[in-house]
């Protein structure tokens, strides 16, 4: 108690430089960020289904209906090359059969993802945005998402599409009109 | 007929302003339902995780009866029970992250990156071991770390390898630790994380690179004890700072020591320092001149080490995708290479230009020319610092475990006859 060694002296040197840095590091106030995909920059190369680090992916497709077309010929639902308008297998684009077509009335459909079954692979969203109004996207469920230290696709992804951004302001949904529709 | 043409006619011409209107909107309008119908609620929910609190109190827990196993039991078997809880728990359950290994590169990018703050709970996996092994030494290496009790598990028939290449070996995690800082620093990707060898098998999935590297130290740790932690893990460089001056470390006999070897037989991972007894190998005189030798050959070694590393910064740079990218285009550009990778695929149809690709690639370049130069100097006084601390021969009358590497992984204990449990005591 009554004199301090060299390595005490130390011991609290090194306790105060940790600290000093610890309160540096986590500034106080700052929120928490997760991972999201920007959908205008995604270029749907697809590896998002294939470098998630859990499997099937944490990235989906999601589905803006306020921008959805309700086309009969849906470039994301069909194959470019396919024969007839149907359920077929072979008539569908999504490898996963992940996208439900179901009748509204007319000549419009609604098309709705199941979840369960989509890899995020983005195959439809490549569709939509080459044929439709580009209505579907892909996104990071957050209910799925591990949130990694260092996301696997972000380290992968070829346009920066991946990135952090603060709690509050996930999911980044897409509500605008596509890029390539503005003038 | 007619009626209906002009009807055509007038609704096109009526459209085609429409049409111009319509450009910010959408090529297909949603159409006006009669059905009344409405889309569905799209629902998006938020994260779903283990409370991260429970993973904080189960380190501390860990933590705690790691320490206590070792210095009070000091019983192997308890800490072995308690390391493949860790690796159940932190490896398979939790799959390895947040993991005390990577957090040192989240301390660093929020160092240097206001807009990425550090959560408390990385905040408390990357201090509670540290502050851990300030008094009891390495006893989150010894139990707690997912990836340090993967390889105590497959350290089966460890060999001794030559102490001179042990302590060469050792500088690597050094190197390690610069690269990864350096990388964090000039905003490059956190390397701790993406060449973390083991996470394959805890997600039980991964590229096969990952899993070959796995399979590889995990093979290799059979007859080398532990090569990830040796000769590695950069996190370890920080636990064994801080464990050089822990106040409670493990010490092998708790009563007199007899000289039997058997605790540096029993040490797999060359941690253990023997007797030094007799006489100095050289004189007090010499001894200092060697000293003084070695101190002055210090800066210019630094400084070689420094110049070394600037020369290689056009390799380290590539650790930036965007280096990587803009010799991709180049490449391209002149025609070497056939082909658009996905990465030139993107850039290309994006809005950047090559002009200004160039420029900030240049400026990445210009940083890493500096940060190479500042990872070179740390290299040199790094190698310096292990010379010196080589050429100082300590008097020792006993086998001690050397408090900078031991991972307190309790083996010592259980092949030493002076132990008042060991069974195998005959004389």
């Amino acid at each position: 108690m009554s004199q301090v060694n060299r390595r005490d002296f130390l011991r609290v040197a090194a306790v105060a430089v940790g600290s000093g840095v610890a309160l540096k590091a986590s500034q106080p106030g700052a929120e928490a960020t997760v991972w999201q995909i920007d959908p205008a920059l995604c270029v749907q190369c697809g590896r998002c289904a294939t470098n998630c680090v859990i499997n099937p992916s944490a990235v989906k497709c999601v589905h803006s209906y306020p921008i959805c077309g309700y086309c009969d010929l849906c470039g994301a639902y069909l194959q470019p090359a396919a024969k007839t308008r149907d359920t077929g297998a072979e008539s569908q684009l999504c490898p996963m059969a992940a996208i439900q077509r179901t009748h509204i009335e007319g000549v419009y459909y609604q098309y709705t993802i199941d979840e369960e079954l989509c890899v995020g692979c983005g195959k439809c969203v490549k569709g939509c945005a080459m044929f439709g109004n580009g209505s579907l996207y892909l996104q990071v469920k957050r209910d799925l998402c591990v949130n990694c230290n260092d996301c696997a696709i972000a380290r992968e992804c070829p346009s920066g599409a991946m990135h952090r951004v603060p709690l509050s302001e996930s999911y980044l949904l897409k509500t605008d009109p596509p890029p390539e529709a503005q003038g | 007929m007619r009626r209906y043409y002009s009807t055509l006619l007038v609704s096109l011409l009526v459209l085609i302003p429409a049409v111009h209107a319509q450009d910010g909107a959408f090529r297909f309008p949603m159409p006006e339902f009669e059905s009344g119908y409405h889309h569905p609620e799209q629902v998006f929910p938020g994260a779903d995780l283990t409370n991260p609190r429970v993973d904080v109190l189960v380190l501390a827990v860990v933590l705690a009866l790691s320490a206590w196993f070792v210095l009070r039991r000091r019983n192997r078997r308890e800490l072995l029970a308690l390391t493949v809880f860790s690796l159940v728990y932190f490896g398979f359950w939790r799959q390895g992250c947040v993991c005390s290994v990577g957090s040192l590169q989240n301390i660093a990018a929020s160092l240097v990156d206001p807009t990425f703050p550090v959560p408390w709970v990385v905040l408390l996996f990357f201090l509670l071991p540290l502050i851990a092994a300030l008094f009891f030494g390495r006893v989150f290496c010894a139990a707690a770390c997912p990836l340090g009790a993967i390889q105590e598990l497959f350290t089966l028939w460890p060999l001794q390898l030559p102490r001179p290449l042990d302590r060469v070996l050792r500088l690597f995690p050094y190197l390690y630790l610069g690269l990864a800082l350096l990388s964090v620093f000039l905003d490059s990707g956190f390397l701790i994380c993406a060449y973390d060898p083991f996470i394959g098998f805890f997600r039980q999935g991964g590229s096969f690179n990952m899993l070959l590297a796995g399979a590889l130290l995990l093979t290799a740790g059979i007859f080398i004890g532990r090569p990830y932690c040796r000769y590695l893990c950069p996190y370890g460089v920080l636990l064994s700072w801080m464990s050089t001056f822990s106040k409670w470390h493990l010490r092998i006999p708790e009563k007199a020591c007899i000289q039997c070897k058997l605790c540096e037989e029993a040490c797999p991972y060359g941690a253990i320092d023997f007797p030094v007894t007799e006489a100095a190998p050289l004189t007090r005189h010499a001894g200092a001149r060697q000293l003084m030798l070695f101190t002055v050959l210090t800066p210019l070694v630094i400084l070689l080490c420094a110049w070394i590393g600037m020369m290689s910064h056009v390799y380290l740079a590539r650790i930036h995708s965007d280096i990587r990218l803009t010799e991709r285009i180049l490449a391209e550009e002149r025609g070497e290479v056939e082909g658009m990778t996905i990465e030139s695929e993107a850039f290309r149809s994006g809005n950047t230009t090559i002009p200004a690709l160039l420029e900030s690639a240049g400026k990445i370049q210009e940083q890493y020319k500096r940060g190479s130069a500042w990872l070179g100097a740390f290299m040199g006084l790094v190698i310096m610092v292990m010379i010196i601390r080589l050429s100082l021969v300590r008097h020792r009358v006993d086998y001690e475990a050397n408090k900078t590497h031991c991972v307190s992984c309790a083996r010592c204990f259980a092949y030493c006859p002076v132990e008042e449990e060991a069974g195998c005591v005959t004389q």
